[in-house]
């Protein structure tokens, strides 16, 4: 089965704190940061957009990969917030990244999971033989609109995956999904801001696939959560990622190092691939890694992932997650809007 | 249309930092030129992608921006000295206008330059931040 040859990660530079979006609204930071377990998020620069963001990613990932980039068959761009709704954002990193003309692209949307949708197609091509390296990105500046809870964790960032099977750092054992019609959190076209049936999107939607997801590979590979050293879900919040662990019988240990919403809020398609990134970072030769991702709608994608000694070589030629969770600039509520957007101009 | 086509036109210089080097001088270009102004009909041009790292040589802190880069002020516009040879026009994103300084070491990033309105075609490319 094919493997990850490189990955990147890309974060913008800004963060707005959960207190200071509370101070605004006029709700207790206190409850809103203990309840979503989250403290900050990362804020998209006004000229950075989800092409730049799977731009930045995809730089990094071809450079920690060590590949020719005329050698990559395939883009896949997972989001749900591509810059234009006609017009793909693939081919615009196929571009930056010296990947075109010669291969094939498109913009994938899955909510919060339209990048694993990618690294599995990606996962295909590269098994059938149609191409010899596939590059996955997911990425997503997220909206949420002024005063709904969404505010407090939509975020922007992404992560950028080569698959191939020549000089992987980690390979895949196994994928699995799960996917039903749940209308948990939507966005009509047209419209800015998505909507979200509150706690609807916890049991009957986030658990209900993220665990099932994450049963059926057990079941498929024989495995059970102990075989793992690490584990990462997908994160609207640090609460449902918790707990999600909890329920599957993951320890702390196995599951913090995923765990990225506490300083970044939910960078959506971002989210899951990111937290694979930073278990990546720190993971030894011969690691085994659980990832499962989730998007409304919905559905889960479950990867198991085991870690080869190639990993020494690559980690240290582009940043590393938390060097790029660690680099920040505090910006207000109204830096915020105006980054964001929200402001009505002349 | 017209600003389209020659965005579009622009495209591998924006992304990728592709300019001219004069195999008979070993000048470096940038934007592409198509005679080497210096050994004229002599001079023979190819294609070179840039590496993107270089030094701030002067700068400028735009205060009074135009209508369409009002959310971005105030900003700082720099000609850059690349590390490959050439000297580059450029935005200097991510950093507090007064704590840039000539010299600093600078890094390409990609980033939007403009948007033709809200129904437009978006135009990406390259801006520069200070390497840390």
């Amino acid at each position: 089965m094919a493997g990850i040859v490189g990955y990147g990660v890309y974060i913008p530079l800004y963060r707005i704190k959960v207190e200071e979006i509370a101070r605004v609204w006029g709700d207790d930071p206190e409850i809103i940061s203990k309840g979503l377990v989250v403290q900050e998020k990362s804020v998209p620069a006004p000229d950075e957009d989800t092409a730049t963001i799977s731009v930045e990613a995809a730089r990094y990932s071809v450079k920690r990969a060590m590949i020719d980039p005329q050698k990559i068959g395939a883009v896949y761009v997972g989001s749900e917030s591509h810059p234009y709704a006609v017009k793909p954002t693939a081919t615009i990193v196929a571009e930056a990244v010296g990947a075109s003309p010669n291969l094939t692209a498109a913009d994938f949307e899955f909510a919060c999971k339209a990048g694993t949708a990618g690294m599995q197609a990606c996962m295909g091509l590269v098994d059938s033989g149609i191409v010899e390296y596939g590059l996955a990105v997911g990425a997503d500046t997220a909206q949420g609109a002024p005063g709904d809870a969404l505010e407090y964790t939509a975020s922007a960032g992404g992560a950028a995956y080569i698959i191939g099977h020549d000089n992987t750092l980690a390979d895949f054992e196994d994928t699995y999904s799960f996917t039903t019609d749940t209308p948990d959190f939507y966005r009509r076209e047209g419209k800015p801001y998505p909507r979200h049936g509150g706690r609807f999107t916890g049991e009957p939607a986030y658990f209900k696939h993220v665990i099932a997801a994450a049963k059926g590979i057990f079941e498929k590979l024989g495995s059970e959560p102990s075989d793992y050293d690490h584990v990462v879900f997908h994160q609207p919040n640090g609460k449902f990622y918790l707990k999600a662990a909890k329920k599957l019988g993951f320890s702390d240990e196995q599951s913090r190092t995923g765990l990225l919403a506490p300083f970044i809020g939910n960078t959506y398609s971002g989210a899951t691939p990111i937290g694979l990134a930073a278990i990546l970072d720190i993971a030894k030769a011969g690691d085994r890694i659980l990832a499962v991702s989730y998007g409304s709608g919905a559905g889960s994608d479950a990867f198991s992932i085991i870690v080869n000694e190639e990993i020494e070589r690559k980690r240290d030629t582009v940043p590393k997650v938390s060097e790029l969770i660690e680099k920040k600039k505090y910006v207000d509520y109204a830096l915020y809007a105006k980054f964001k957007g929200k402001l009505r101009m002349a | 249309m017209k600003d389209t086509v020659r965005g579009w036109r622009h495209i591998p210089q924006r992304y990728n930092l592709i300019g001219s080097k004069c195999l008979e001088c070993g000048k470096v270009f940038f934007p592409k030129r198509i005679i080497c102004p210096e050994c004229r009909r002599k001079g023979q041009l190819e294609d070179i992608k840039l590496r993107g790292e270089g030094k701030i040589y002067t700068y400028s802190i735009i205060n009074t921006p135009t209508d369409e880069f009002k959310t971005i002020a105030p900003y700082v516009v720099a000609i850059v000295e690349l590390d490959d040879g050439a000297k580059i026009t450029t935005q200097i994103v991510d950093c507090n206008p007064e704590d840039v300084k000539i010299g600093d070491e600078v890094e390409m990033v990609f980033r939007k330059i403009r948007e033709e309105g809200d129904d437009g075609v978006i135009s990406y490319g390259f801006k520069f931040r200070i390497k840390k």
